[in-house]
């Protein structure tokens, strides 16, 4: 592996995470690279969410460690690593009275903190420039002066893309981004992030649908809290697989070139 | 990082109407009374004693009674606007204000205990606010996780401490009966008392708290996208979450300690401004304070002029209908 290849990673190594008391992260070692689009797949309780929480440094691993562009995440300082990883949240709160481009903004603040508290830096053009950046490739600049209040659920969650991107991150981690989305808006949204991994970024996104899971590049399938399996969707969706994790039978065949996993009762 | 330019200019309109109106509405209050000024009167007498005058006849009206009950006003009512508005933003809950951890209960406490036992009148707001920081303080001490204050643990705990304080209250009110009128005057909030002296003692808790409350604005603003978020994007959480609940204490706990507790101000004025301003706490706060401020001063002036007779009961009794109002305008949109 060069050096190259290595410092444009997000990789986690033997890492084990509590969530409260319960050991929901046992052991999981995974590398993630800028410019492909990961998702983590795995049944409810698989440690999906805990580990994305411990890849961001939001939650502090039992054990293990995780690696940011080849550093130690614990090694980066709070402001460059805001600046670095960017989270959207499974159901991320929009406050209802605010303007769209007004919460995109937001995501500028990453990092620009003193004390963590007082903005340090004046607000620039290339602030401006990220966030219409940001409002055009979600399609949110059209309604960018109204109310989150009046936007559908779908929208909603494009300002949410939005407001990561706009602090225009080398990668971006989604916990479930598809949830309570109808099936365009889904389709949409995993479209987005295609796109922008194919820009250069790296995206890591939790995902239940296995159909959406297979779009794309690399997948990472958890089952209580360890790797069951990772590689390409191909090597990935395999009937013993599926079984191991949901235990449930399925059949896994090809359409139109996709992958489409269609479960038996 | 500074304001996207935007917002300011949107606004501006609407914030230049809103001073004019504060400024009217100071003018109205000092003239009105039992001794009518009209506005040219008291824009007189304010600039003669600015200009270092001799105070003579209604000029002594306005500088020594007038005026100083205004400016608590103004100052009490930005303080109740700008830290209710804090707390619904920190707590994400727009039923929050600025009693929410115990500070009313507590002065209340502190209050009763003075009046009860007989102790100087000058001496009952300095027990009102110690008793208001305690009670804050112990809120704190048992929604305490470790280093952590979770919101719904901090809203349960003050929920506990302002029970617990309201019944010594009443017990105690029910055991000096004599004095029990004066408590309860008390504890409605009233502007009466108020001279230069109150003023200039809940003024440095009121910018320091105000001030640090609209310094965190923005901090604020990234808040309302949830604890992860904010925290994903660089804000530490927890100590804004402290630093928060300490300003707005502070300047509330001093606002009620002279003032008596006045309802609904702190509530309501940060959600009207919300509506028309925005959610921006760079803007809704600052926009609240004048808001608050204007507010207050009339409903003292509306208390000073009609039976009603105490300000807390004037935003009480129209604070409640309006608030009502103002969800079920919510809820049909």
């Amino acid at each position: 592996m060069s050096r190259e290849e290595r410092a444009d990673t997000l990789e986690a190594e033997a890492l084990h995470v509590r969530a409260g008391s319960f050991p929901a992260v046992r052991g999981v070692s995974a590398r993630f690279q800028a410019g492909q689009f990961a998702a983590v797949i795995g049944p409810n309780g698989a440690g999906k969410s805990t580990l994305l929480r411990a890849l961001l440094g939001l939650t502090r691993p039992e054990s293990g460690e995780v690696r940011l562009l080849g550093r130690p995440l614990r090694a980066w300082p709070r402001p460059e690593r805001a600046r670095t990883l960017a989270y959207l949240a499974q159901g991320e709160a929009l406050p209802p009275d605010a303007r769209v481009r007004d919460v995109v903004a937001l995501g500028r603040g990453a990092g620009a903190w003193k004390w963590g508290l007082i903005p340090t830096r004046p607000w620039t053009q290339a602030d401006e420039d990220a966030v219409t950046g940001a409002l055009t490739r979600t399609d949110t600049l059209r309604f960018e002066d109204r109310r989150v209040s009046e936007l559908s659920g779908g929208e909603r969650q494009r300002v949410s893309l939005a407001r990561a991107l706009a602090t225009q991150p080398r990668f971006l981690l989604l916990d479930e981004p598809t949830n309570h989305l109808d099936l365009a808006y889904q389709l949409d949204v995993i479209r987005h992030v295609r796109c922008e991994a194919a820009g250069g970024l790296g995206v890591v996104a939790v995902l239940h649908d296995l159909g959406l899971a297979a779009r794309a590049d690399r997948l990472l399938l958890l089952h209580q809290g360890r790797v069951l399996a990772q590689g390409t969707p191909e090597e990935v969706l395999t009937p013993p697989h599926l079984h191991a994790a949901y235990g449930l039978r399925a059949r896994v065949t090809r359409d139109a070139g996709r992958l489409l996993v269609i479960p038996e009762d | 990082m500074a304001l996207p330019a935007a917002p300011r200019s949107r606004h501006l309109g609407r914030t230049a109407a809103l001073v004019a109106l504060l400024l009217a509405v100071i003018v109205l209050a000092v003239g009105l009374g039992s001794v009518r000024l009209a506005p040219g009167e008291v824009l007189g007498a304010l600039w003669r004693g600015l200009s270092g005058a001799e105070l003579a006849g209604n000029d002594v009206i306005v500088w020594q009674i007038r005026l100083p009950r205004v400016v608590m006003g103004v100052v009490v009512g930005a303080c109740l606007a700008v830290c209710g508005g804090a707390f619904q933003g920190v707590f994400r809950n727009p039923l929050a204000d600025p009693y929410l951890l115990g500070v009313a209960s507590g002065a209340g406490l502190g209050a009763t205990v003075g009046i009860v036992a007989g102790w100087p009148r000058g001496s009952i707001p300095l027990a009102a606010l110690a008793a208001a920081l305690a009670a804050v303080t112990v809120t704190l001490a048992l929604a305490r996780e470790g280093r952590r204050f979770p919101p719904t643990r901090l809203i349960l705990a003050g929920v506990v401490v302002g029970s617990v304080l309201s019944a010594f209250t009443t017990f105690l009110i029910l055991r000096g009966e004599d004095r029990a009128r004066q408590v309860l005057a008390y504890t409605l909030g009233d502007l009466g008392f108020s001279g230069w002296r109150d003023v200039a003692t809940v003024l440095p808790y009121a910018v320091l708290g105000c001030g640090v409350l609209i310094g965190l604005g923005r901090a604020l603003d990234t808040l309302q996208l949830g604890d992860l978020t904010a925290r994903s994007l660089g804000v530490p959480v927890e100590r804004l979450r402290l630093l928060v609940v300490i300003a707005a204490s502070l300047a509330t706990a001093a606002a009620v300690a002279y003032v008596g507790i006045i309802g609904f101000v702190g509530l309501i004025v940060p959600h009207v401004v919300r509506l028309a301003w925005g959610a921006n706490h760079r803007v809704l706060l600052p926009v609240s304070a004048l808001l608050g401020g204007a507010l207050l001063v009339l409903a003292d002036l509306l208390a000073r002029t009609t039976p009603l007779s105490q300000v807390g009961v004037v935003t009480t009794l129209l604070g409640g209908p309006f608030f009502l109002w103002l969800l079920r305008r919510g809820r049909d949109e």
